[in-house]
């Protein structure tokens, strides 16, 4: 059977995700377990909360490293897809340097802070190509738009709402919450196949 | 571009809707997961889940119902009503809800407001006011209404804000069952005071009223309750007609 490891860190509600990874067939478990998840065939790295107190959670448990190692396709939510990024100026401080050279920002320019709600995804490309629409959006720090950038949106600027490299990807967004746009994101995801590196 | 939110509210006493409310289409209108999926297909962009069951032994019931609702909808959904500790708001949380908001705790102590913003992130933090409009002033109201404070509602929004409330959701009460549309001047204000996002709520009768509080693009979402409930305004149409108006929506 196919499993999805949804990697504990203590990092606040994984119960949405794991919810909608079971509406979607995916046999999702929640685990902290490294022999668990490098067996598992797809890893959600959820994510809510502050980037610092993560990345200490992710350091001291050692899942950094098996996070890096691992060669399933593994997908980073909100928070989970900025601590793959270089740098983040929550906490000014580096991250697990999946995406390199991208960095994390906070909202300056923008009308209001956070943002909430529903915004349109633009320049889709790659694994998002077919999702030019609204998903669900709740963040005060976001992701420059970068190379690996499969799209993006506009919030006061262009930020980047959706990462790719490699067997790693990531949603700026909650999948988990935007209807049936998310879970349709969220089954390529499911139906992806594993790529030895 | 951001949307603006509609957000249907669910009053929920022990684990049961009340309101009357009246749809063919359900099997269990008094359901609140029924009626959360409702929503959820017709487009409601988030949903509210405001808890008025009187006794703390009873709120178990909350806990699992919002575990449920997790479970079975896909679009955001904040939980409120008699929410005292940041212990209790993480139970909420971990079950599911996207947000909780605080009102009636947090004014008696407004600490509140920075321990949840610190342990949960301010995004997840939604100050709900309650005011009322009393010789040309705003004042704030707790306990759904029910006990007077001196609070100025400008004063204390902006409080709640800097101590890192993430969301403000405003009820007039002096607009609150009218249906004579949302007191969109007290709105405005505390857009121009705030920089974060403002639900407005209370007093919502017809599309139109939705079109009002919009229309300036201040106003990030609105709350309605019995006007969904008893199907006055159907969310797709009203959708619909708030895009043929030129007012960015989901559709």
């Amino acid at each position: 059977m196919k499993k999805t490891a949804i990697i504990d860190y203590g990092s606040g509600n994984v119960f949405s995700v794991f919810a909608a990874i079971n509406r979607l067939g995916g046999n999702p478990f929640i685990t902290n377990d490294p022999a668990e998840i490098r067996k598992a065939d797809k890893v959600i790295l959820p994510g809510v909360g502050h980037a610092k107190f993560a990345m200490e959670q992710l350091k001291s448990t050692g899942l950094d490293k098996v996070i890096l190692s691992l060669t399933q396709p593994v997908m980073g939510i909100c928070l989970g897809m900025q601590l793959m990024c270089e740098y983040t100026e929550e906490g000014n401080m580096n991250g697990l340097g999946i995406f390199p050279n991208v960095k994390v920002r906070k909202f300056v320019d923008s009308p209001k802070v956070p943002h909430i709600g529903w915004n349109e995804l633009i320049d889709c490309k790659g694994m998002m190509k077919d999702y030019v629409s609204e998903v669900y959006f709740v963040h005060s720090y976001f992701v420059e738009v970068n190379p690996y950038s499969t799209s993006n949106a506009q919030y006061g600027g262009v930020f980047s709402t959706s990462l790719q490299k490699d067997n790693f990807y990531g949603c700026q967004f909650h999948p988990e919450k935007s209807g049936t746009t998310g879970e349709d994101i969220l089954r390529d995801f499911l139906n992806l196949k594993t790529i030895e590196k | 571009m951001l949307k603006k939110r509609i957000i249907p509210c669910l009053d929920i006493k022990e684990g049961r809707t009340v309101k009357g409310v009246n749809f063919e289409g359900l099997r269990d209108a008094g359901d609140p997961v029924e009626l959360a999926k409702y929503y959820s297909k017709e487009g409601a962009d988030e949903l509210v889940l405001l808890d008025i069951t009187a006794t703390q032994e009873k709120r178990k019931t909350m806990v699992d119902l919002v575990r449920q609702i997790a479970s079975e909808i896909n679009i955001p959904f904040t939980v409120g009503g008699g929410i005292n500790t940041a212990e209790e708001a993480l139970v909420l949380l971990q079950s599911g809800a996207d947000k909780v908001s605080i009102n009636s705790a947090a004014v008696r102590n407004p600490e509140l407001i920075r321990l949840m913003a610190d342990k949960f992130g301010s995004q997840c933090v939604v100050l709900a006011v309650d005011a009322k409009f009393i010789d040309s002033e705003w004042i704030v109201f707790l306990s759904g209404g029910r006990i007077q404070t001196e609070l100025n509602l400008f004063d204390w929004v902006k409080k709640g804000v800097e101590l890192g409330a993430g969301e403000i959701l405003f009820t007039s009460m002096d607009h609150d069952g009218t249906k004579e549309g949302f007191a969109i001047e007290a709105l405005e204000k505390l857009s121009q005071i705030v920089s974060v996002p403002i639900i407005a709520s209370g007093g919502c009768g017809k599309k139109e009223h939705f079109f009002d509080v919009f229309e300036s693009g201040n106003i990030d979402a609105a709350l309605a309750a019995s006007v969904f409930h008893f199907r006055e305004i159907e969310i797709p149409q009203l959708k619909k007609y708030l895009r043929d108006k030129g007012i960015s929506v989901r559709i």
